[in-house]
């Protein structure tokens, strides 16, 4: 560890999880940040006192937690009943009394035993396959930490009790930390853990505060009240910074303001390039209420409507007209602005976790969406008959996911004709006149897009898991997750020969993957021939201001120049040299 | 498995909407614990201790299972019929 005698500035990079610039002082939230695990043997006649240590240990934790508990505000009840739960695993018989006995077993000291315990317990939780149930492996890893803390005596700061602004600093914020913080005190956050679609990214972007995550040695690295600045467009963390450090990054900073303001003041005029084409930016939604969020940040539609939380952790699947009134909604705050509605992504059984769905090695490539639906009629005919129905209602497009070959269009729009003809025959509202689109993921669907094109009225590219099956990559998987790159050559040829089918064809292209809500991959996208883009709607203003400082004609010589190049760095040179200065003016993106 | 001359079984389905969560487990294994003989806790094949939220969190039961609790000792009786109501009334969940 480095010694500090005199202060030196120290700049570390992670992943920049959420953006914007901000300057204060650090407060680490979780001093058992590296594991620094304190293992060793202890004497047959040294058991009675280790183990009384421990059982002193969980008695103060629980003190603790009591007394939380007693001065969290009723309004917060869902925190306290949290803390409840955890003070009921605090003398669970599998921590409690398994901890002692591995002690007594192996005549290891407490924080060992513990370790392992806990470690065991989380390899049966990993198995698990409801997400709800494997995620409570982390109560007891928390639990397990509080006893940790007591047993090195190390005392940490109580989040609830943070008054002054802050730079948040931990090895992880889980839902309960968070939950426990007053997020008016808090400036930016820091982790050594996380990325992109962790739920502290998430917090951070609503709050519309930095956050940098993935640091790995934060923690041991920042000492609290130490002077940071975080850059969460540039994912840099600076410790100690030197004057002139400071000045750069309060310019910065102001700069970022000004254009964040800038961008936003103009989010809600439409997005047209210098040469006069206007492109619409949707955006991608999970649940209903998300439709006015989108709207605030100026889109100008529902581009993606992931349609899945309806059928996740229920006792049964959600019947025609709950999904109707669900659809109604989104549709009758859009107006006449379209609303892409997605069928049914994931495996319904499994989502329900209702037993009945067959465990998969691997689920990615399994019985999910499209091919579930065709094998489970009666659920996909439920969600095609409320989708018609709320069609009356708007400008309802239909989006069909994981398409791989020509035959699931073929019986997916027999199935839909076939709902049109019973509610016909029932004399409901519906109408039938929507258009038709798939989602191109699957690398066949790339090679058969022109067999395609004619079955449908649109192709909407979902580039997440198109880079995923296409690169053979698990983005999920630490090892490999930093090859996931929109911008590798393989990628850009085949969203082109989809887009060249387009065109040729007159069937029209959107996207709603995350690259594109990426402003430095606009150039590219517009250039290859995309007619629309969805994104999360927090993205929408940025996308939209960069659409108008394009010309359509520059960005197509753009693309034609990228198409030659074939590795992933010689592209990021070419779009750092033709509009690196544009994406820093604008968006502070430093590369 | 030889039956115990004192072991009594009940059966009771989980009909809140969130099954066997955290909130409810802890609620089994404080009816649980009070028990002279210790209460075990069966869905399908697998066997929990009944006092052990831990343990019943691993059972990982869904909305609409059956469970079905075991007591050793007959004076556990008013202790099964209590975990047996809890369970068929949902645990006081609003739905």
């Amino acid at each position: 560890m480095a010694v500090k005698s005199d202060i030196q500035e120290i700049r570390i990079s992670g992943i920049s999880a959420s953006p914007g610039i901000c300057i204060g002082k650090a407060c680490l939230v979780d001093t058992h940040g590296v594991e620094v695990l304190n293992t060793y043997y202890i004497l047959d006649s040294d058991l009675k006192k280790e183990k009384n240590r421990f059982k002193a240990a969980v008695k103060k934790a629980k003190n603790d937690l009591r007394d939380i508990i007693k001065d969290t505000p009723k309004e917060l009840r869902q925190q306290s009943s949290i803390l409840e739960s955890h003070v009921v695993l605090l003398e669970d018989k599998l921590l409690y009394d398994k901890t002692l006995e591995t002690m007594e077993a192996e005549l290891i000291n407490a924080e060992w035993a513990l370790k392992r315990v806990v470690t065991d317990l989380k390899a049966v939780f990993n198995e698990m396959e409801d997400e709800y149930f494997r995620e409570r492996a982390n109560d007891i890893v928390q639990v397990s930490e509080r006893i940790w803390n007591k047993l090195i005596g190390a005392a940490p700061v109580d989040i609830s009790e943070i008054r002054k602004r802050v730079i948040l600093v931990a090895n992880d914020l889980s839902p309960a930390d968070t939950s426990q913080i007053q997020l008016e005190k808090v400036m930016g956050f820091i982790t050594d853990r996380g990325g992109k679609a962790s739920h502290t990214s998430i917090i951070a972007r609503s709050l519309e505060i930095p956050a940098v995550q993935g640091l790995n040695r934060a923690t041991s690295v920042i000492k609290n009240d130490d002077l940071i600045v975080l850059d969460g467009v540039a994912g840099l963390v600076i410790i100690n910074p030197t004057e002139e450090t400071l000045i750069e990054f309060e310019v910065r900073k102001e700069l970022y303001e000004v254009q964040k303001a800038q961008i936003g003041r103009q989010s809600h005029l439409d997005a047209t390039t210098t040469d006069g084409i206007t492109f619409s930016v949707m955006g991608n939604i999970e649940l209903p209420e998300e439709v006015v969020s989108v709207l605030g940040y100026g889109g100008d539609g529902i581009g993606l409507y992931r349609t899945e939380f309806q059928y996740l952790s229920r006792p049964d699947f959600p019947t025609e007209n709950e999904l109707y009134e669900k659809y109604k909604d989104v549709i009758d705050v859009m107006g006449d602005r379209p609303v892409t509605i997605r069928t049914l992504d994931v495996n319904g059984d499994k989502a329900m976790g209702n037993g009945k769905a067959v465990a998969e090695e691997n689920p990615a490539l399994g019985l999910r969406a499209i091919r579930y639906c065709l094998q489970k009629p009666d659920v996909f005919m439920t969600q095609l008959r409320a989708i018609l129905r709320a069609a009356a209602h708007g400008k309802v497009r239909l989006l069909i996911p994981m398409i791989s070959g020509m035959e699931e269009i073929t019986k997916t729009k027999a199935m839909l004709q076939a709902a049109a003809a019973e509610l016909k025959k029932e004399k409901k509202v519906y109408n039938s006149d929507i258009e038709i689109g798939i989602m191109i993921e699957v690398p066949s669907a790339v090679m058969l897009a022109d067999s395609m094109a004619p079955e449908v009225d649109f192709f909407s590219i979902g580039t997440n898991d198109l880079i995923q099956y296409s690169l053979a990559i698990d983005r999920g998987n630490r090892e490999v997750a930093h090859m996931f790159n929109p911008l590798h050559p393989a990628i850009i040829k085949m969203v082109k020969h989809v887009a060249d089918v387009s065109q040729k064809t007159g069937t029209k292209l959107y996207m709603c993957g995350e690259m594109a809500a990426d402003p430095a991959n606009i150039p590219l996208l517009l250039g290859l021939g995309i007619d629309e883009l969805s994104m999360n709607s927090q993205a929408i203003p940025a996308v939209k201001s960069m659409i108008r400082l394009l010309d359509t004609k520059a960005t197509r010589k753009f693309t034609k120049k990228v198409l030659a190049l074939n590795t992933s760095d010689e592209i990021l040179d070419l779009c750092q040299e033709s509009y690196g200065d544009l994406l820093e003016e604008h968006f502070s993106v430093v590369r | 498995m030889t039956e115990k001359p004192n072991r009594s079984t009940g059966k009771a389905t989980l009909v809140n909407a969130l099954g066997l969560h955290a909130r409810s487990a802890a609620k089994i294994a404080a009816a649980a614990k009070a028990a002279r003989a210790g209460v075990r806790l069966k869905r399908g094949e697998s066997e929990a201790d009944a006092t052990s939220v831990i343990d019943i969190l691993t059972l990982a039961c869904p909305a609409g299972e059956t469970l079905e609790f075991i007591i050793e000792d007959p004076e556990d009786y008013d202790i099964l019929k209590n975990l047996l109501d809890l369970v068929n009334n949902g645990f006081g969940e609003t739905q």
